[in-house]
């Protein structure tokens, strides 16, 4: 109805977002079709939801590397507990609330704020590090919270919450009590809430909300501390502001992949494998790899790097060392002086203007 | 007595930590990266010394020096190949590069020796050493570790102080351009001080896998971590930081796990590096950064 209105409006900025977004819903739809189809293997139905929760953690973590221009490597931490606390969250009131998407709401929003709560945590205390100490320092928060839940036991009963750092028995539960988190074993019997189109909705909120803080004066503000941080103190920019404001909204949203991880799985435990530091720097790779700063990149970049180990897997043991040749050529092809050259030299766009040229 | 054996057991595995983070924290200082493969080429070192020694049933002397041999060659390839063509990149893109590298010989390891942790035999024949009446037992590794441990740390900082490619390693870590201008050879000194870090791997790997026998593709890499934290607790780029960061991390981890909690030993030293970050944001002996604006 005012469609000419709109037109007049719409900035570059919007435009890119907006057929971004047109992206993600055809690509939501066409899975959709060829689901009903049966046209897609078990394989790829098993890889939807975590295309998802990946692309929301890349995202999520471009706005600290690529907006805030810091280097962080405690993704996997605001995950776990963002995974954890929603975990717990639906456990405890599986019984209470039976209306899932009700309930599924909830946990998303705890699962948010409690890894919120450690972004604002981590924000403050890092507030005199920067670059590669922050990086440690990250990690080291990742590293501490899947180690921490992998030690604690925590049931309820009649008489309330029990906790324990030794092991079930000691927690004294009543005939009643339920055993929520099992030490090593974690959580188990999380319900099932998760599906493919709450994670396709969550990854474009997580979009809108990362590209309309990008394009807000706040975002502007944050590019200005990460281009230099001096002179955006000395214009009036409140650094501590922002700096937190962007570490807490990257674990938010990495709480909010957790909680979609929790509830696809059915047992919950925190190893080294989905937790780990190793986890933080996958998705720092799917960030680098995507563009830095880039939001658009690190989807793509996110659902190319979690589909390549499957499709190489006809390579067997081989597949994850031609991934690591695979990442170390990219990576050199990407950033090397002489191949940017080249680049530039054999560029389609080039080789195109070449032959237009020549023909005139 | 047996606070001064865990004692005395910190103090050996941080001294093996300390070896690791010299060769993180020169590479840092020099070469402004974070090499994430450092880990991975101890797990190479233990790889090799498990092949010749149990295998190819060769001399422990050997076999080590074998080792530090293949470490050191392995270094400066994957210097050549993967990092020198990424030297004026951002600290990111090498980064990742690292983490490629990393996976890399995690894989190969994975390929060749399959995922079953090997049983490593020590290769350090000396007894033990009994004290009060055996109540106090220092094992041989020990003995061997702490003296080592000190004597590469002297020869490495007299190295670096004297010498003349030594000095040129601290020329290239203050200013890149001037040192090139002054007539150093930046690339030489970058691939010699890959070359020095990955014999250290070596060596660290050779006493680490005698008193922790696991051998596995995985097993250097959250040694690696706790190296690098350790290099960044004592001062990231400082050599008797990394040796100072390096024992303390060992003594903490030992006495959380013997008083405290095994599981939260490596929550506990993550908390207290936190801590000393918060203090002192660049480490225990680090230089103070000033801006310029």
């Amino acid at each position: 109805m005012k469609k000419d209105v709109m037109k007049v409006n719409l900035s570059k900025d919007t435009k890119y977002n907006l057929i971004t977004i047109a992206a993600i819903i055809v690509a939501y739809i066409v899975c959709q079709i060829m689901i009903a189809a049966g046209m897609m293997s078990y394989l790829m139905k098993g890889l939807l939801v975590p295309f998802c929760y990946y692309s929301i953690l890349a995202v999520s973590l471009n706005l600290t590397v690529g907006i805030l221009g810091e280097l962080s490597l405690g993704q996997a931490g605001f995950m776990c507990i963002g995974a954890f606390a929603s975990a717990f969250f639906s456990k405890c009131s599986v019984n209470l609330i039976p209306n899932a998407f009700i309930r599924f709401t909830l946990a998303i929003l705890v699962g948010a704020l409690a890894a919120a709560v450690f972004g604002v945590f981590i924000g403050i205390a890092v507030l005199r590090l920067r670059g590669d100490y922050l990086a440690i320092v990250t990690l080291a928060f990742g590293e501490i919270i899947k180690n921490v839940l992998n030690t604690i036991f925590v049931g309820y009963d009649s008489k309330g919450l029990h906790f324990s750092l030794k092991d079930a028995a000691s927690l004294n539960l009543q005939e009643d009590g339920v055993l929520i988190i099992n030490g090593p074993q974690g959580i188990t019997g999380t319900p099932q809430d998760t599906n493919f189109t709450v994670s396709t909705l969550l990854l474009i909120i997580t979009f809108i909300i990362v590209a309309n803080l990008i394009n807000s004066r706040s975002g502007r503000a944050i590019m200005a501390i990460r281009d230099n941080r001096i002179a955006a103190e000395a214009m009036g920019i409140d650094v501590t502001k922002f700096r937190i404001l962007a570490f807490t909204i990257t674990a938010a949203l990495a709480g909010v992949a957790g909680v979609l991880y929790a509830h696809n799985i059915s047992s919950l435990n925190a190893t080294p494998k989905n937790f780990g530091y190793n986890m933080s720097i996958m998705i720092l790779v799917f960030v680098v790899l995507g563009g830095i700063g880039n939001i658009r990149g690190s989807i793509i970049a996110s659902v190319i790097l979690t589909l390549l180990p499957e499709y190489l897997r006809f390579l067997q043991d081989y597949r994850m060392l031609i991934y690591a040749i695979v990442l170390i050529i990219m990576m050199i092809f990407n950033w090397n002086p002489t191949c940017i050259a080249w680049r530039k030299k054999y560029s389609l766009r080039n080789i195109f203007r070449k032959k237009t040229q020549g023909e005139v | 007595m047996s606070f001064l054996s865990y004692l005395i057991k910190g103090i050996s595995l941080g001294s093996v930590y300390s070896i690791i983070a010299l060769g993180y924290t020169m590479v840092y200082g020099i070469a402004k990266m974070l090499n994430f493969a450092h880990g991975d080429i101890i797990m190479v070192g233990g790889f090799v010394i498990y092949s010749l020694m149990s295998l190819a049933g060769l001399n422990p002397l050997i076999s080590v020096l074998a080792a530090i041999v293949i470490c050191t060659l392995l270094g400066v390839t994957i210097e050549g190949i993967a990092y020198r063509p990424l030297r004026k990149a951002s600290s990111l893109a090498v980064l990742i590069t690292a983490i490629g590298v990393s996976y890399f010989l995690q894989n190969v390891a994975l390929l060749v020796y399959g995922s079953n942790p090997k049983s490593f035999t020590s290769v350090i024949k000396v007894p033990a050493l009994k004290l009060a009446e055996v109540k106090l037992t220092i094992t041989g590794e020990t003995l061997v570790t702490i003296p080592l441990c000190i004597i590469i740390m002297v020869i490495l900082n007299l190295f670096i102080k004297k010498s003349k490619i030594g000095r040129s390693m601290i020329a290239v870590s203050e200013d890149k351009d001037a040192a090139v201008l002054m007539g150093v050879n930046v690339n030489k000194t970058i691939a010699i001080t890959f070359a020095i870090g990955s014999a250290l791997a070596a060596v660290a790997s050779a006493l680490m896998f005698s008193t922790y026998p696991n051998l596995s593709p995985t097993s250097g890499a959250m040694p690696g971590i706790k190296a690098f934290v350790a290099a960044v607790f004592g001062g990231i780029g400082s050599i008797p930081g990394a040796m100072i960061g390096g024992i303390l991390l060992g003594i903490i981890q030992i006495l959380s796990s013997a008083y405290i909690s095994t599981q939260l030993a490596d929550a506990i030293v993550f908390l207290i590096l936190i801590l000393v970050l918060l203090i002192k944001p660049t480490g225990i002996m680090g230089k103070k950064l000033h801006e310029k604006v």
